[in-house]
C-alpha cells in the first residue's frame, strides 16, 4: 500500500531517532544526511535496511549513494511503493 | 636502590553497576549489609530451553535508566556496563583535566558480545544477510567496551582489553598498572565488564557443573566456605577504576582513596578448567604482588578471596594463601563478596578490587554471606556476622582472581 510522503517522512524520522538519537523534528526534507545530520555510513546502512522492513520496498546498495537528503530518500521509497 | 614503586599509582575514582546496585555506593551500602543479589529469572528462554539453572545475579539498574536510548541501541550490553562505571569512576575522580594522550583505558572482558553475537546469529538464519546489524562486529568485539570507554572520554594514550576468563578486571588493573609506571599515561581507566547472563553460558556453565543448582533458593546458592557450596552464580556488570600516578594526582589536589601497589601474575599450566590442587601458581602470584608492593607477607591483613563457591576452587585457592602465608594465615581476615554479588566472570576481579579498596580506605571489610558450616577442609579465618574492623596506621590488603586457563591474578592494596 503505498503511503503519503508526510507518512513516510515520519517514518523515516522514528527510523532515524531510533538508530542516532536525532530528533525527528530535525529531519527535514532538504536535509543532507552527511552534511546536516552527521549520520556516518554505517548508521545510513542501518537506517537504509530498517526503512526497507518498514515501508516494504527494496532499496539496492547502489542507490544507498544517491540518497543525499530526506527527501531523496522519501521520493524513492515513494516510489518504489507505486 | 630503587624500586618499582618509585612512580606510585593511586586510586581516584570508582566506578560500578552490579547485582546489587546501580553504583558504588549503592553496592558498598548492600555489601555491608549482606544483601544478595541472586534472584530467579523471568525469562522466556529459561523455560524454553529447560535450563538447570533458573537464577542468576542480574543486574540491579537497567542501562536504559542511565544511558540514552541510542546508546543502549549501539552498544552491546557488555560495553553498556562498561560505560556506566566508567562515567560513575571519571565523575568520583573529579573529570580531571588531562592530556588526552596522557589518558589510557584498559577494559577486560570474559566472553565479550555475547548477546550481540548470538542475536544476530538468529537474525542471519531467520531473516538472511542484509538484516545483520551493521554494527554488529563492533558490537560483538571483545575490545568494544575498551573502545567504549575510550570514546566516550577522549582516551587517547591506549586503549586495551586485558582478556583471561575470570582474572580478565583484575589484569587489566595490572596492565593500567603498567602504563602508568612506564611513563606511557598520567591516567588509566581501568575495569573489567561481563553481560553473559545467556542461555549459552549459562548451559555451558551448567554442562561443566560449575554452577549451583540451588534454584529453589537463589539468595542462599552462593555460599564460599560452607559446607553446602555446590557451585557458582552467574553475574552481570562492570566495575571500573581510575588509577592516576602519585605525582599527577597530588598535583590536582585529587582525593586519594588507596595505592594500588602491585599486580602479581602467573600460570598454572596445569589445566584448563582445574585449579592446580596445590595451589603453587596462585600462590606465586599472591607473593609476587606482595614483594612488588615493598611488603612481607606478614603485612597483609586481609584478602578479598576468589572464592567462587565451588567446591573444588574454595580449597585450591585455600592451600594457595597457607603456601604462600604459612602460619600468618591464620592472622588475615578473608572475605568472600562472591556471597551477595555472585560472579561477574570478567567483571570480578574489578569488582572485588573495588570493594578491597573501600575495605582499606575505610578499615571496613564486609562479612560472607551464607556461611552456616564452614568447611574443615578451609581453616580460614573468614569475616561473617558483621563486618570487621581493620586496624589503623599503614595497612595493605590482596585481591585474588583466577581464571579458567590457568590465569592468576592478585592485586596489593596499601593504605594511602
Amino acid at each position: 500500500m503505498a503511503q503519503s510522503e508526510q507518512e513516510i517522512l515520519d517514518g523515516l524520522a522514528e527510523i532515524v531517532n531510533e538508530e542516532t538519537g536525532i530528533d525527528t523534528a530535525s529531519v527535514e526534507m532538504d536535509k543532507s544526511f552527511t552534511e546536516d545530520l552527521d549520520i556516518d555510513s554505517l548508521s545510513m546502512m542501518t537506517i537504509v535496511v530498517n526503512a526497507e522492513e518498514k515501508f516494504g520496498v527494496r532499496i539496492p546498495d547502489s542507490e544507498v549513494k544517491n540518497l543525499k537528503t530526506v527527501r531523496d530518500a522519501v521520493t524513492f521509497i515513494s516510489g518504489a511503493q507505486a | 636502590m630503587t624500586s618499582i614503586r618509585d612512580r606510585r599509582v593511586v586510586v581516584t575514582g570508582l566506578g560500578a553497576t552490579t547485582p546489587v546496585g546501580g553504583t558504588v555506593p549503592e553496592t558498598w551500602e548492600a555489601i555491608l549489609a549482606g544483601r544478595s543479589g541472586a534472584r530467579t529469572m523471568d525469562f522466556d528462554w529459561v523455560s524454553k530451553y529447560e535450563l538447570p539453572v533458573t537464577f542468576a545475579a542480574l543486574i540491579d539498574t537497567q542501562p536504559i535508566d542511565v544511558l540514552a536510548k541510542v546508546e543502549t541501541r549501539r552498544l552491546d550490553p557488555s560495553s553498556q556496563y562498561a560505560l556506566i562505571a566508567a562515567r560513575e569512576a571519571w565523575a568520583d575522580a573529579g573529570a580531571p583535566e588531562i592530556d588526552p594522550e596522557r589518558l589510557g583505558a584498559a577494559i577486560g572482558s570474559g566472553i565479550g558480545g555475547v548477546w550481540t553475537l548470538l542475536d544476530q546469529w538468529d537474525v542471519l538464519k531467520e531473516k538472511g544477510p542484509r538484516r545483520v546489524y551493521p554494527l554488529a562486529v563492533p558490537m560483538l568485539m571483545p575490545n568494544g567496551p575498551a573502545a567504549a570507554v575510550s570514546l566516550d572520554l577522549g582516551a587517547r594514550a591506549g586503549a586495551h582489553t586485558t582478556v583471561s576468563a575470570c582474572a580478565s578486571g583484575a589484569e587489566s588493573m595490572g596492565y593500567a598498572i603498567d602504563m602508568i609506571r612506564t611513563g606511557r599515561a598520567d591516567i588509566v581507566v581501568a575495569g573489567g565488564t561481563e553481560a553473559a547472563v545467556h542461555p549459552l553460558p549459562i548451559a555451558g556453565f551448567a554442562a561443566m557443573q560449575a554452577l549451583s543448582t540451588r534454584n529453589d533458593d537463589p539468595a542462599a546458592a552462593s555460599r564460599p566456605y560452607d559446607t553446602g557450596r555446590d557451585g557458582f552464580v552467574l553475574g552481570e556488570g562492570a566495575a571500573v577504576i581510575v588509577l592516576e600516578s602519585e605525582e599527577h594526582a597530588k598535583a590536582r589536589g585529587a582525593r586519594i582513596y588507596a595505592e594500588l601497589a602491585s599486580v602479581g601474575m602467573s600460570a598454572d599450566a596445569h589445566h584448563i578448567t582445574a585449579p592446580e590442587p596445590n595451589g603453587s601458581g596462585a600462590s606465586r602470584a599472591m607473593l609476587f604482588a606482595v614483594e612488588r608492593a615493598d611488603l612481607a607477607p606478614t603485612d597483609i591483613l586481609h584478602i578479598n578471596a576468589h572464592a567462587t563457591s565451588t567446591p573444588v576452587g574454595d580449597v585450591a585457592e585455600y592451600n594457595a594463601i597457607k603456601r604462600a602465608f604459612g602460619d600468618h594465615t591464620e592472622n588475615m581476615s578473608v572475605t568472600a563478596t562472591k556471597s551477595m554479588t555472585g560472579h561477574l566472570l570478567g567483571a570480578a576481579g574489578a569488582l572485588e578490587a573495588v570493594i578491597t579498596i573501600l575495605s582499606v580506605h575505610h578499615r571496613l571489610v564486609p562479612a560472607t554471606i551464607n556461611l552456616d558450616d564452614q568447611d574443615p577442609e578451609i581453616p580460614l579465618n573468614v569475616v561473617k556476622g558483621e563486618h570487621q574492623k581493620l586496624p589503623d596506621g599503614d595497612i595493605a590488603a590482596l585481591n585474588n582472581s583466577f581464571g579458567f586457563g590457568g590465569h592468576n591474578v592478585a592485586l596489593a592494596v596499601r593504605s594511602y
